[in-house]
């Protein structure tokens, strides 16, 4: 699979290297989903830079990751989603509400430090 | 000069295959950002539907060159079972199988026209296009280089 999943402290970070088939998609929530609770990961970053197309599927496997890790205890951040993806993203009428996003890396590390902070017994 | 790709599509690697084929040939036509990636969500659509509920069929994507616009058209054709009701198929959240029934509607959104054509047990055949006009500039240019030529 063309995908990196790297830890970094709390956090795995997935990123996305080409296009990726349907069952490629599925994999990755799978392998996210097992690393989340192996690992004890407290968020996500999923880097779709790669992608040139997330159609209603990719988008809808996206929200399901997204669903699913916060039932784990993660939260889940979407970086690098191309301008144009986002235009064709919205014809589909798709709720993207369980999508957090941030436009690179670091904004995704930050929201994630501020989202998971609270939840930590030492306070962070 | 007529461009024309055809792609067979049966497995989920033909989508892939597909949408990389329908970008290209967008680019190829002169379409401008987005519009490539509107024509590749919109092909990766349609051949999702034929995998899945057709099994096999096969994608015809073609240039049509008018002289005052330029256009990509899209065939997907399978012989599958066909659709009951196209016009509820038209209409977001009509879910069929394996799928939220965003699929057809969402096609229909990122093109120009879009045409349904399916019988029951004989297959289904959907006819998309995107248009772009073109500017006196790239006209000129055409003239220019007739000229030249001849």
């Amino acid at each position: 699979m063309s995908v990196a999943i790297l830890r970094t402290g709390d956090y795995l970070v997935a990123s996305i290297q080409s296009d990726l088939s349907d069952p490629e998609v599925l994999a990755l929530r799978d392998e996210l989903l097992e690393r989340v609770g192996r690992l004890r990961a407290l968020g996500i970053v999923i880097d779709v830079a790669a992608l040139d197309v997330i159609d209603s599927f990719a988008a809808r496997a996206l929200c399901s990751i997204a669903l699913t890790a916060k039932l784990r205890g993660a939260r889940t951040v979407v970086v690098g989603v191309q301008p144009d993806v986002a235009i064709a993203m919205v014809h589909f009428q798709l709720n993207l509400e369980p999508l957090h996003t941030a436009l690179d890396l670091d904004e995704a590390v930050a929201l994630l430090e501020r989202e998971t902070r609270r939840k930590r017994p030492d306070g962070g | 000069m007529e461009d024309e790709v055809r792609v067979a599509v049966e497995t989920d690697d033909d989508l892939v295959t597909a949408r990389a084929e329908g970008r290209a040939l967008a680019q190829r036509l002169g379409f401008q950002r987005p519009d490539p990636t509107l024509i590749a969500t919109a092909i990766s659509e349609l051949a999702r539907n034929l995998v899945m509920h057709a099994g096999q069929g096969e994608i015809i994507m073609r240039s049509l060159r008018e002289e005052r616009r330029h256009g990509l058209l899209v065939i997907v054709r399978d012989e599958g079972p066909g659709i009951r009701d196209v016009d509820a198929a038209l209409r977001v959240g009509h879910a069929s199988r394996g799928s939220l029934g965003l699929g057809l509607p969402g096609a229909r959104r990122l093109m120009d026209e879009f045409e349904v054509d399916s019988r029951l047990d004989e297959g289904t055949t959907i006819t998309m296009r995107k248009w772009r006009v073109r500017d006196e500039l790239e006209l000129l240019r055409e003239r220019r280089e007739r000229r030249q030529a001849t």
